[in-house]
């Protein structure tokens, strides 16, 4: 305990330049004989700890400590982790590069002048860092993914229905999964084997047979059918990304793999419908926080309507309110077939065609983020730019597939990552992947 | 006012609790809230706490199909929950799951038919939803510097029942409600006696007048009130009527503007993502309709077809589930289903109408009233005897059998049937002679038998008498 205290002190001094923490924990004696027993790990602040504050990155929820664990909490502390802290992230997990944080933004251990993507960037970071072994995130459109290939570590998004909800502040409810983030593909499959785990208070749980994620990544990858959509290479994809990809992936085919270009015509439309739907649901989602229970209360009102508008208006940052009165337009009378109807078909369109490619493919191999980790405010004053940060990341979400970013190259020192998916449930495949990719560029595991 | 002709058209939407569960329709926490200290009966799911996420209670479900069943309803294979957006300090989440109809949404039931006395109703669509938390003020509303929520109610499980307009009266409509409400106790999921478990708002237009629609009507008496206050409203401001949501006021029991009605727009619909559709297989739909008890329309079918009842008093007894189990108890002591039918549908229940008492609280046991008819079937007494001891008992509270009692002790003391058929042959002999010779004519003599016993004789053991000595 006192050489772990040590070392606490030093992460707490060195999050004093990358604020990858909002929170930290008092340490306690853990489980010693777990499968994470004496490993530390940070949690993305969406995810509810019981009597440890979660303030989704928010003034709204600055003193509201939850008074239970997120079903993937317990399941950590029986493995032995321990919890060092809440990581910081965009607020209401909603952005992509942490800078929308009420406790300021997160500042990238690569370069402290850039992004270190988001929402999860405080978890990330803490990897990057060194400041834990391991730490949880949530992926609503990207969210794991983006960090991790902005750190340079790795991520994973699983299959929607894998991993319990039950204790995740809600985002978008239907695209969203908590997922790990830990430095290699190995710690990632570990961590993934511990929080997979059946919750019958997550209705849209699955109870599939539990599968032991690293036993599973020596496998060979000789014959495995890789596909290669070409609009994940669009316009907007920085050419050192695309190279550092490409390069990845010839030496994937050189290993055995099978790899062939495709086009999925309806990804062109999956950005618009991601933003449609997640704003819609976070609209209704972040309706509770009035202040009324628990979060910000902004004094004494004349009624209860203003009592809540005040609240909310003081509560809330102005991406999170941004987000809410667009999902309200979209829900709303006149203009719900228009977007959000829309929204829901394009999104089955890209479910199926993702299923056709599935079919004859194991994995789909792309960029994860188009760019190179950006400056500090860089795209605050651009929306638009930033959502487009997303455009090869949000698919998966609403496709519900696994999806992984590991790390595949640099320049100048700043990381890039692979985005490896696959079909419903086939984690293993990905994560098999991945670890050959780590071996390629002669990554050890432990 | 009231009938067919006056182009009333009259739509309802009950609320029912689903008050035999023992659990809220999305967590574990108890649904006995009544008289339990206020914010006692939560959890993270019915507090709406950040990440916490609703999972269905399978026997809400199960009430629910059950419910849609009894009202002739097709039960949906696939339907699925929608949030209904609206802030308001009762809802934890500001939002209500519910089922909605349109947008892809599918109610768990719909298309049903309900039989009543006064015609048939259909049944647009059962929906499950949750019930808010409740408000109270200290105090009246008006002066109450403070409102309190308690939040004890939050989640219990609901269905909604909505009609089509096919209600043509305020008494239609409590007729509707009545039979409703009998279904729903005999399958045994809501319990109606209990304060709030069954709710009602009207909706009423008047030819092509605009859609009123009525809410907060606390019981199903208030929903007739309600309605016959609205029509003359309507019938007299009729061109100045427009679509709007009025609240009855009872102790005024006036009908006031609420808001004007704005639609479904403000509610923002859409699918619920935390619950994923229910799908339901043939096989349990049947195997729960196999379980349904006997329901009111089979009752009725038994009692008119196999006990031979009239159907208006069929329809009478089957109205009350409550009603109709005391009438077949009598009968398991004394089967005299036409005297016993007609006492309890007419004379019991037209007492306790006029004197607003519930069947519950009416004190003549089953084996009591089965006893007084069994006195009328030994010619013990007449049957018009035992209706006064009937009505009696009712008003004085007396106790039937002392009543039946001195009755019978009085009527064998206080004459001699042969004496009077004596008296009686002397006084009227050109009838006596008239009866032998025409026997209709034999009426009159009974008639003054009867009078001469003060209508305590049986009638027809006097006519049986007569009829040996007439020959």
């Amino acid at each position: 305990m006192s050489i772990l205290s040590n070392k606490f002190e030093e992460i707490k001094e060195k999050n004093k330049s990358i604020n990858a923490y909002i929170t930290f924990s008092k340490l306690t004696d853990s489980n010693s004989n777990g499968k994470l027993s004496g490993k530390t790990i940070a949690i993305k602040d969406t995810i509810s700890t019981a009597g440890l504050r979660t303030t989704c990155a928010s003034k709204m929820l600055e003193n509201y400590i939850p008074p239970y664990d997120a079903h993937v909490i317990s399941l950590l502390k029986k493995q032995g982790v321990i919890i060092l802290g809440k990581a910081n992230c965009d607020e209401f997990a909603m952005g992509s590069s942490t800078e929308h944080s009420a406790y300021g933004a997160t500042h990238n251990p690569h370069d402290l002048e850039r992004v270190p993507g988001g929402s999860s960037g405080g978890s990330a970071a803490a990897i990057a860092g060194n400041l834990a072994d391991f730490a949880l995130g949530s992926d609503t459109g990207g969210s794991i993914r983006c960090p991790a290939s902005f750190c340079g570590i790795v991520g994973l998004k699983p299959t929607y229905g894998l991993v319990s909800r039950y204790g995740l502040i809600a985002y978008g409810n239907s695209l969203e999964q908590i997922g790990p983030m830990a430095k290699t593909v190995y710690d990632c499959a570990l961590l993934l084997e511990c929080i997979s785990d059946y919750d019958n208070r997550d209705a849209t749980c699955v109870n599939n047979k539990k599968i032991n994620y690293t036993e599973h990544l020596n496998d060979d990858i000789s014959g495995l059918k890789v596909a290669v959509p070409r609009e994940f290479f669009g316009s907007g994809t920085d050419p050192v990304v695309k190279k550092s990809v490409w390069d990845t992936i010839n030496k994937i085919e050189s290993e055995g793999a099978i790899v062939e270009e495709i086009n999925i015509e309806s990804i062109k439309y999956s950005l618009a419908a991601y933003y449609i739907l997640a704003m819609s649901e976070a609209s209704s989602n972040l309706a509770r926080f009035d202040g009324l229970r628990y979060g910000l209360h902004s004094g004494k009102s004349k009624d209860w309507n203003e009592l809540f508008s005040n609240n909310r208006k003081s509560g809330f940052g102005f991406e999170v309110k941004r987000r809410i009165m667009l999902g309200t337009f979209a829900l709303s009378s006149g203009y719900f077939d228009e977007y959000y109807i829309k929204a829901q078909k394009v999104r089955s369109l890209i479910t199926n065609d993702f299923k056709k490619i599935f079919n004859k493919f194991d994995v789909i191999a792309g960029p994860t983020m188009p760019t190179l980790p950006f400056k500090l405010g860089e795209k605050l004053t651009d929306p638009l730019s930033m959502y487009m940060s997303d455009i090869d990341t949000v698919s998966a979400n609403l496709a519900g597939i696994p999806s992984i970013s590991i790390p595949c190259g640099s320049s100048n020192s700043l990381p890039i990552g692979i985005q490896l998916m696959s079909s419903h449930f086939d984690e293993k495949t990905i994560l098999n992947l991945g670890n050959k990719i780590e071996q390629i560029r002669g990554i050890k595991n432990e | 006012m009231n009938n067919v002709s006056d182009g009333v058209k009259i739509g309802l939407e009950i609320h029912c609790q689903l008050t035999a569960l023992n659990t809220k329709m999305f967590c574990n926490c108890s649904s006995d809230y009544r008289g339990k200290s206020p914010n006692t009966l939560l959890c993270t799911v019915c507090t709406g706490l950040p990440g916490a996420l609703p999972v269905l209670n399978k026997r809400a479900l199960e009430a629910a199909i059950k419910i849609g069943l009894a009202l002739n309803c097709k039960i949906s294979s696939n339907s699925n929950f929608f949030r209904k957006n609206y802030f308001y300090p009762d809802s934890p989440k500001n939002y209500q799951i519910t089922q909605y109809d349109k947008a892809g949404g599918v109610a768990i039931a719909n298309d049903g038919i309900v039989e009543t006395n006064l015609g048939k109703v259909r049944i647009t669509r059962i929906q499950m939803e949750e019930d808010p938390g409740k408000l109270q003020y200290e105090g009246s509303i008006t002066t109450s510097s403070n409102t309190l929520i308690d939040y004890n109610r939050a989640g219990i499980s609901l269905v909604e029942i909505v009609t089509e307009p096919d209600i043509v009266s305020p008494k239609h409509a409590r007729e509707f409600l009545n039979t409703i409400q009998s279904i729903v106790e005999t399958i045994g999921e809501c319990d109606s006696k209990l304060d709030g478990s069954m709710r009602a708002d009207a909706n009423v237009s008047i030819s092509d007048g605009r859609r009123v629609e009525i809410k907060n009507i606390s019981s199903f008496k208030e929903v007739e009130r309600a309605l016959n206050f609205e029509i003359t409203r309507q019938k007299t401001i009729q061109a100045a009527s427009k679509m709007e949501t009025r609240h009855w006021d009872d102790v005024r029991r006036v009908t006031v503007t609420l808001r004007v009605k704005e639609g479904e727009e403000g509610y923002r619909y859409f699918p619920d993502p935390d619950l994923p559709p229910m799908i339901i297989s043939d096989n349990y739909i049947d195997e729960l309709l196999e379980s349904l008890p006997e329901l009111p329309d089979k009752r009725f079918q038994r009692f008119t077809q196999e006990i031979k009842l009239s159907e208006e008093i069929a329809r009478i007894l089957i109205r009350n589930k409550i009603v109709a189990d005391y009438f077949e108890e009598t009968l398991s002591y004394e089967f005299n289903p036409k005297l016993l039918s007609g006492w309890i549908a007419t004379d019991v229940m037209g007492y306790l109408n006029r004197n607003n008492i519930e069947f519950v609280d009416m004190p003549i046991k089953p084996e009591i009233l089965a006893l007084l008819s069994k006195s009328v079937s030994d010619s013990k007494i007449n049957d018009s005897t035992a209706k006064s001891i009937l009505l009696k008992s009712l008003s004085s509270g007396d106790n039937i059998k002392d009543l039946l009692k001195s009755e019978i002790d009085n009527s064998s003391t206080s004459y001699d049937l042969q004496n009077i058929i004596d008296t009686v042959f002397e006084n009227n002999s050109k009838a006596v002679e008239d009866a032998k010779k025409d026997p209709q004519a034999i009426h009159f003599l009974i008639g003054q038998v009867m009078k001469a016993t003060e209508g305590r004789a049986n009638h027809s053991e006097v006519k049986k008498i007569l009829e040996e000595r007439l020959i």
